[in-house]
């Protein structure tokens, strides 16, 4: 009894150190990728292929999702402002919950599954091949080549696509509440523009997004290069970018809300 | 991928972002308001009630949007609300006008409405409006509904 309780212990004890571990050696991980993205920034042209490669292929998921996100919520506040008789209101509700939280957050997760696991896969099995161990021979910093052009690519494209998200929702709601419900046009806009805020609303998202950026890049290269060396191994590390990525996504949403909220007016 | 292209994609998706940004700016957002800063003159109120008025709230005359209010602070001498108002320099007002918190249909935004007087004299920048009218607090509303209820049961015994 005393011997599997102690066992038990134990292992948390050994879970919880590896957890710590893991953390600082991401913490380190991350200043090595700032301080060794002078080439990358110099060489924009690296970042921009890499922009490609995320960014401009998550398209059209994030568009689409966007746009039924918009419509679902267009359909969902319908029927409930409906019963207060504040159908105009369809355009607030629609445009303030995009901009505020669903534009960065669902944004920032369907770019941790679409983009992060392709990034943690494509280092983790360039690690595997040993292609970061011959770049290393021939004096070339993987680091510098090859893991900073994708950080700066998932920083740089995050804010765009939840923006786009953003916006393609709102245009969603527009073709659910205007065109086939029938709200008025000019209150669907003109109350839309009354609530919401360009500073308090609008940058905050755009904050956020960048901070989902910076998360989910990170947690991505990080597990990249540090999968062990194994067809299981990078298997694993690309499931883990994911789980961790939407936990830290939503975590870090949760503080940011609440910073964010105590400045408003 | 050739470099022109990843040029080309690299160009249309920022283009794309900058596009979305400007549309949430000026189409979803406020700031494609009319008001620009520079173009407005302030002018002071005092209130006795502001009920749910806020601090960028419009200000309203005929139901033309003339203004913004610019401030809002409680004035711990006469103990009422002072409510700065920042109005649009092509429009002015005489000095007699009435200002009254109102709100646009039962559940809608509270907002200041302007009803013009008959002076020859326009307001200033700086100027108070003397004639103010408050907020309407729906809960005294119906506490002197029930108060004058309860005074006529007796009458009708």
């Amino acid at each position: 009894m005393l011997e599997r309780l102690k066992s038990t212990i134990a292992r948390l004890g050994h879970t919880s150190l590896e957890g710590i571990r893991r953390l600082g050696e991401m913490a380190r991980f991350f200043v090595l990728v700032l301080s060794s993205s002078g080439t990358s920034l110099e060489r924009f042209r690296l970042v921009m292929r890499e922009v490609y490669f995320t960014g401009v292929l998550s398209l059209i998921i994030i568009v689409v999702s966007g746009l039924f996100v918009g419509m679902v919520l267009g359909l969902q506040g319908y029927q409930t402002l409906q019963r207060y008789g504040a159908t105009e209101s369809i355009g607030v509700l629609v445009a303030l919950s995009l901009v505020r939280e669903l534009g960065p957050v669902v944004s920032a997760l369907l770019f941790a599954s679409r983009a992060g696991s392709a990034i943690t896969a494509e280092i983790g099995l360039m690690k595997t091949t040993e292609q970061l161990a011959a770049m290393d021979m021939m004096a070339v910093s993987p680091m510098a080549r090859v893991i900073a052009p994708r950080f700066w690519a998932g920083v740089i494209s995050m804010p765009i696509l939840a923006l786009l998200f953003s916006a393609m929702g709102v245009f969603g709601g527009y073709i659910i509440g205007v065109v086939m419900i029938g709200v008025d046009n000019g209150a669907f806009w003109s109350q839309m523009q009354a609530a919401i805020d360009f500073r308090y609303d609008v940058l905050n998202g755009l904050v956020k997004a960048f901070v989902f950026g910076i998360a989910v890049s990170v947690i991505a290269t990080f597990e990249g290069h540090d999968a062990p060396p194994t067809a299981e191994g990078v298997s694993r590390a690309t499931t883990r970018t994911v789980v961790t990525s939407a936990l830290v996504i939503l975590a870090l949403d949760l503080v940011l809300t609440a910073f964010m909220l105590r400045e408003d007016h | 991928m050739e470099k022109t292209t990843i040029d080309l994609w690299f160009g249309a998706f920022v283009a794309a972002g900058f596009a979305a940004l400007l549309v949430l700016a000026f189409k979803v957002g406020n700031l494609g308001g009319a008001e620009r800063a520079g173009e407005t003159y302030r002018v002071d109120a005092r209130f006795d009630n502001i009920g749910g008025l806020k601090v960028r709230g419009p200000v309203r005359s005929a139901g033309v949007l003339v203004g913004r209010v610019s401030d809002i602070h409680f004035d711990n001498e006469r103990f009422q609300a002072s409510v700065t108002l920042a109005l649009d320099k092509r429009y002015s007002f005489p000095k007699d006008t009435t200002a009254s918190i109102l709100t646009s249909g039962l559940l809608g935004e509270t907002y200041v409405g302007l009803e013009a007087g008959g002076d020859s004299k326009a307001l200033a920048s700086g100027d108070r409006i003397q004639i103010t009218q408050s907020a309407v607090v729906l809960e005294k509303l119906i506490g002197q509904f029930l108060f004058s209820k309860a005074q006529e049961e007796p009458a009708k015994k």
